[in-house]
Formats: C-alpha cells, structure tokens, sequence
C-alpha cells in the first residue's frame, strides 16, 4: 500500500517535472505544419563518428548532413535545427511523446517499430559487418569467424545472433564500441560487429587511420529510415521528396565521402535507395 | 596516532630497525606498483599525449565533463532530498506505537534494503519509459532518482530508528512526564536531537548517492561516465577519460568525506545532543567506526538489536 | 508469464551472482584484513599506504573500478588471471571477481577497524605488560577479538557486496541483473519480473543478515 502511494507520487511528480521541462526547452512540435522561421527538433546519435557525433557545440556525421539536406528543403535553416540526442532505446518513446519531430539516428526500419511510428525513406542502406585489424587477413565474412573473439555491445542483437549460430565464437560485451576499439588495436579482439557505417564510421576516425579495416560483404540489411510521427504522411511525403533531390543532386554521395571516405567506404548493394511509398 | 600507540611499545633499536626496513619495503612495493603500471600504460601507448591533450582543451570540459558532472550531482542531490523525506517518514513508522504501521514500514525498509539499486534503476526506467509513456530523458533521471531514494531512505529510516534509540531513555520519559503523548515527545524531543546527530552520517550518505549514480549510465542517463563515454568517442581516448573521471569522483568524494568529520566534530564541540556522547569513549584506533558508508550504517542498527535485547532482559532481572 | 520466464535461465543467472558474491568475500575478506594489519601497524608508510588505498577505492564507483579491471588491465594492459587460452567469459568472470575484491576490501577493511575499537584499551595493554609483540600481541589478542567484534559490519559489507555483484552486469558478465534487464527488454516490463528477481535477493541476503545477527550475539565476547 505504501509502496504504491509512493510510486503514484514519484511518477507523477517526475511526470509533472518533465512535463514542465518540455514546454521549456523542447520548442513548438511540429504538428502545427512547420514553416521557415520556426525550430525543427532533429534527433540525432551523439557518439557515433561518421553518423553523428558531437563534437563541442557543432555536429558532424552522415545522419546529420542528410538531416540538415531535409530540413532545408522542408524550409528550415542550419540555425534553426535543435539537435536532441535519440539513444537507441528511448527513439520510438521520443517521437511519440513530440520531443522531435524527426529522428536521423542509424533508424533501422523494422515492422514492430512501424507500430508505433512511421518511417520516411530509407535513406541509407547498411548492413551488419565486421571491423578488423587492418593486417588481419584471416577473417573475410561471418563464416570465417569460428574461434575468434568478438565484441559488441550490452544488449545487442545482432552480436548475439552469431554467438548462438556459431557456438565457438567468444562474445565480449561493453557498454560502448569505443571500449571494443582499444581492445581490438591491440589484439585481445578479433572483430567488432554492427553496422557496417557505424564501424566505418570509427575506422574513419583520425586516430585509427590506417590501423582498421571493413572485412567481407555485409551480411544482413538495415534500411535506415526517418523516424516520425505515426500517420503523419504529408510530412513523411517532403522528407521522402527531400531524400530524392539529394541522391539525384549528388549531395548524398558526397555527403558519404565526406563523413566515411576516409575508411575507403563503399556503400553496400542497394543504394542509392529509392523511398518506400509513405503509410 | 597517540591512540593507537596502545598498540605496541616504544619501539627499541632492533624495533626500529625493523620498522625501518618495512617503511623502505613498503615505499618500493607501492613506487614499484605504481612505475610499473605507468610502464606498462606507455608500452600499450596508452600515454600517448594526443590521448591526453583532449583534457587541456575548454570545449572538452563545458561540452562533456561538466555537463556530465552537473547531472551527476543534480541526481545525487535530488535523490539525499528525497531519501531524507522518504527515511524521517519510514523511520517515524518504525518508532510507531501501532503495531501494524511499525510492521509494514519495517517489511518495507528491509525490502528495499536487500534490493540491488541497480535492479530497482533498470526496472522504473523500462517502467516509466514504456508503460507509463515517459520521455526517455526524463524516465531515466527518474529511475536514477527512484532507485538511489528508495535504497539511501531506507538506510536513513534505519539511522533515525538507530538515532532516537540511542538517545539517553530520560529524554523520551521526561518527554511523557511533562504529558507530552508518545507522538509529540517523538516528534518535538527524540527526533530533533537524534537528526543533529545523524548530519554527519548523512553526509557520508551523500557520499553513497553520488558514487551509486554512476549506475545511471546502464540506463542512459547522462551522468559523468556517459559523458567520458561520448568523450571517448570522441577522441579515441575512452582510458584516459575514465580516469580523469575516476580522479574527478574521488576528489569530490574526500571532499565530502572531510567535510562530514569537521561537521561531526562541530556537532559534538557544541554538545547539544546527549546522542553522540556514546561515540566519545576511548578507542583502539581512530575513527574506524566511522559513520556513513553501509557497513557502519547496519552495523548501528544490529549492534543497537543486540543491546536493545541485552537492555530486556536486564530490566527482566532487576524486577525479579 | 511463466512461459516467458522458462525461456530464461533465471537460476543459472543467480548462481553466477551468488559464484561472484562467494569468491569475491573471501577475496575482499584476505586484501581487507591485510589492510588493516597496515592500518594499525607501527610503521607510519603501512599506515599511510592503508589508508591511500582505502580512500581512494571506496570514493570511487564501482562501475568505473570494474571498467578498468576488464577493459583497462585485460584487455589493455593484458594482464592475465587465467591461462590465455581460457574463453573470455572466464577471464571476464575472473577480473569481476577481482574488482569486487579490490573494492569490499576497502569496507572490510574498515569493519575490522570498528571492530578492533571494540577491543578494550586494557586487553591491548595487558598482552604488551605480558610482553608479546605488536605481532603477538595482534594475532594472538587483538584480532581474534576485533573479528568477533566486527562480525556485524562485516556482515553488512557481505549484504552490500552480494547486491554489488549486480554491477558486473556492466562489463557483460551474465549474472542476475543482466538476464532480468534482457527480460524486460524484450518480453514484458511487468512488475512480477521485477519482484521475482528482487525476492531472489531478498532469498540471498535475508538469511546474511540474521545469520550475522545471530552469530554477532554468540560470539561477542563477554565483558
């Protein structure tokens, strides 16, 4: 009985307090059509170099320059973008609750995220791949890893699917890549697996240039799409149209150079891809 | 030192010699340790100065570590607040004369106790977050705040149990001799002495919070080891931001933990509470049972227990 | 709901909790009482080192301790605990085991100290007046009493260190918090998962608590 008066109390006490912190600092959702001179809340990664990495007060990384390609065709300058950090697992809670309008985050498409928001795009089209060393010759694709050492991180599905496949695969878990990173340069790991741009995207860092490399054909497929409200065709149609103009200008294109180039990145079968109809 | 003197005699000359000896084994084994681990940092070029350098740049102090920091010590703070509300009314429970209400504050003060925090983070927050539709950010400095309330409440309900029962028992008698009930004697005599004693004690609590907010990361709030994290990221340099966090963390800590003993000695100079004269007899060494910390905390409780029965059953005898 | 949970293996998680919380109390338990017998030593250096140790350890968190000990000094510093050949999760289990150590020790530690100031200063200077020295007069007078006298905080550090093992979570190793975090991950946030795993622990530390009560009152020495 106590404990429920005090759960009822704390919720709605943080529900209040967040409550209040929104109107404060979330701006106005988009709901109310978008224009030229309002905000845009754009949800961004802010840990994942060549996606989209904070670095101080600028940003930087392939979701963010597709972000802001959008959002200027939606009629929004680079100043008035408000950028919000969309961890993995709070992504579908931040659209619904109207805390951005729009998300860019290494977004993968799936069926049971469309029941709770709806995807322009996609916009990029990765797939699961492994990152080694760049004089390791000896891993070239997932059925060449019996017997090595992966890391990944806590929780992630796609690392945990090859450790039950392949029984004799040793799987290291962390909190973030970056803690595989150090471990992998120097030998105790013998691959890290994700996303292909997410590893590219290391790889691409100053720091590792040269040491790191993408081994073998990527081996599933992600479609990133644009996470936004659910139903909201008529935005998810602009985005779509945006996502078009920027492929056929060249601006995508240059856009991966730029953000994965230096990891000798190609983008996988598949892209540039072409939008799915809007729902 | 003059205390623990009682220890051991006046060292002779062999004693001295010995001593001697150890101070130098000693000096090596820790200079050693250290060297090594130094050498060891730079032959994995983890000294690398491009790994360092980031931490001598502004941006990487206003855009990662304070930040990082600020929302550490808003969790911590926020959630002492909270305890301390959650513990005075817990542990009034507990000193309760109805039985029922004495019971089921004590059932739940026990659970909460022998729960791990981090159990309790991971659960509010997926709770909050999903079934109560709460905004990620928000759900996960709430789950911190839940979790670091419920289990330093808990020990705080047990410090003002343990605080009135160390009270001398004239206090509450006189309380009810003056016709005061057992409610108001609680509440304006045992409870404002038995808090002034408890400060200290829960200053070192605050010592606890701040630590156990670092739990926070495994559920994406964006405490100071996230930010290192992000900084990591960053810079490719995640050691290194790890312990310049770990050196943030123990420095704020110490500070905390000095200022704990001046506020106990402050309290016990101006006497104003008949509590802490138990703490006053002579020991074998200083400060060990220091307040604060779980360990101390508990043991309080288990050792007033045992007098409490001891006590009992002297009462018993001395009417027989 | 229980179809869910069969899928799991909850008890297999538990055992892992309960292997880290036993080797890691002994281990907590040899570092812990070295360092008093450093703390309460003649030689000002033991002393010093005792309490740099002690300060340090227990101001800071758990987490990044563990952080370090897996990522720092396996894998980085590649200091090994086990043969190489051992399967990561081995090593992973180990340096767990260790950071734990490392760190209870700091409270264990501290738990013998309260319990040495529970010894009178007269037994103390009775075993000097008899003529034993520090060393006699420490294993053979003063801590065999001070570990009586302790057994009720060190009791609460074992409590702590049992729902610190919790932590390890953090670095991938699969005890109880990480499979209840995967359950509600992916099944069902329902509050019964949580109270089925917070009843393990109550099931765990429970009995902790009233045996150290229990055997707290037995032993304590009659004065």
């Amino acid at each position: 009985m106590f404990t429920k008066k005090m759960i009822a109390i704390a919720a709605s006490a943080g529900l209040a307090l967040s409550m209040a912190a929104c109107s404060q600092d979330a701006g106005t959702p988009a709901a109310d059509g978008g224009g030229a001179g309002d905000k845009i809340t754009i949800g961004i990664k802010y840990d994942q170099p060549g996606l989209g990495l904070k670095e101080g007060d600028t940003y930087t990384g392939l979701d963010v320059e597709v972000a802001k390609y959008v959002a200027k065709e939606l009629g929004y300058e680079e100043g008035d973008i408000e950028w919000k950090e969309s961890p993995s697992a709070q992504r579908e809670t931040l659209i619904e609750t109207d805390q951005v309008d729009l998300i860019f985050a290494t977004y993968s498409i799936t069926d049971s995220r469309k029941e709770r928001v709806s995807f322009a795009g996609p916009y990029f089209i990765a797939g699961q791949g492994l990152l080694v060393r760049a004089d390791d010759n000896s891993i070239t694709g997932q059925d060449t890893l019996g017997g090595k050492k992966l890391c990944s991180v806590t929780g992630s599905t796609p690392a945990q699917k090859i450790a039950d496949q392949y029984p004799d695969v040793e799987l290291q878990e962390f909190g973030t890549y970056s803690e595989c990173l150090p471990a992998l340069l120097n030998g105790t790991i013998d691959a890290i697996t994700t996303d292909d741009t997410i590893l590219a995207g290391y790889a691409a860092q100053e720091q590792y240039a040269g040491k790191l490399k993408l081994a073998g054909e990527p081996f599933t497929t992600e479609n990133y799409g644009v996470g936004l409200k659910k139903g909201d065709t008529e935005l998810c149609e602009k985005v779509n149209a945006a996502i078009t103009k920027m492929v056929d200008e060249g601006a995508w294109q240059s856009a991966i150079d730029e953000t994965l180039g230096a990891a000798d990145y190609v983008a996988g079968p598949g892209n540039p891809p072409t939008p799915a109809a809007c729902s | 030192m003059s205390a623990q003197a009682v220890l051991f005699d006046a060292p002779g000359p062999k004693a001295r010699l010995r001593h001697r000896i150890l101070t130098i084994l000693g000096l090596i084994a820790a200079l050693g340790l250290i060297g090594w681990f130094l050498w060891q940092l730079n032959e994995t070029n983890q000294l690398e100065p491009n790994l360092w350098s980031p931490f001598l740049r502004a941006e990487t102090w206003t855009q990662y570590l304070l930040p990082g920091l600020v929302n550490t010590l808003q969790a911590a703070v926020v959630s002492i607040l909270f305890a301390m509300a959650f513990g005075l009314v817990f542990g009034m429970g507990r000193l309760s004369q109805v039985l029922p209400l004495r019971w089921v504050c004590g059932v739940i003060v026990e659970f909460f106790r022998s729960v791990p925090v981090l159990l309790m983070m991971i659960f509010t927050f997926f709770f909050m977050a999903r079934n109560l539709g709460m905004p990620g950010a928000a759900a996960s400095f709430w789950a911190v705040v839940t979790g670091l309330t419920l289990y330093n409440g808990s020990v705080i309900a047990e410090l003002v149990r343990s605080g009135v029962h160390q009270l001398p028992k004239g206090q509450g008698e006189a309380g009810l001799a003056i016709g005061l009930t057992p409610g108001q004697t609680l509440r304006s005599i045992q409870l404002p002495q038995a808090l002034t004693a408890m400060l200290p004690a829960l200053m070192s609590q605050l010592v606890v919070v701040l630590k156990d907010s670092a739990l926070g990361t495994a559920i994406t709030y964006p405490e100071l080891i996230a930010s290192g994290r992000q900084l990591g990221s960053r810079f490719g340099n995640v050691v290194a931001a790890y312990i310049v966090i770990g050196l943030i963390f123990v420095l704020l800590n110490w500070l905390l933990t000095i200022a704990a003993g001046r506020l106990e000695r402050f309290i016990n100079r101006r006497g104003h509470t008949a509590a802490t004269a138990r703490t006053g007899a002579s020991t074998l060494v200083e400060g060990g049972a220091g307040p604060g910390e779980f360990g101390a905390n508990v043991a309080d409780v288990v050792e007033e227990e045992v007098t409490d029965r001891v006590e009992a059953w002297q009462d018993r005898h001395h009417r027989e | 709901m229980l179809d869910i949970l069969s899928r799991y293996d909850i008890l297999g998680a538990f055992w892992m909790t309960i292997q880290l919380a036993l080797w890691s109390a002994i281990g907590a338990l040899v570092l812990g009482t070295i360092l008093a017998v450093m703390r309460v030593s003649p030689v000002a250096v033991l002393q010093k080192l005792g309490a740099l140790y002690v300060n340090v350890t227990r101001n800071t968190p758990l987490t990044l301790i563990l952080v370090f000990c897996v990522l720092g000094a396996f894998y980085i510093l590649q200091w090994r605990l086990a043969p190489a050949s051992a399967p990561l999760s081995t090593h992973t289990f180990l340096w767990a085991i260790f950071g734990l150590s490392a760190y209870h020790a700091a409270f264990v530690c501290e738990a013998l100290r309260s319990g040495v100031n529970t010894v009178p200063v007269g037994q103390a200077e009775a075993a000097r007046a008899i003529g034993l020295t520090f060393t006699q007069s420490l294993s053979q007078v003063i801590l065999p009493q001070a570990f009586r006298g302790a057994i009720a905080p060190l009791g609460s550090v074992l409590i702590a260190l049992i729902k610190n093992t919790t932590v390890a979570a953090i670095i991938g190793v699969k005890e109880a918090a990480a499979i209840m975090r995967v359950i509600i991950e992916n099944e069902t946030g329902s509050l019964i998962v949580f109270f089925i795993f917070a009843l393990g622990f109550v099931i765990l530390t429970l009995p902790v608590g009233v045996g150290f009560t229990e055997l707290s009152r037995r032993l304590a020495v009659k004065r």
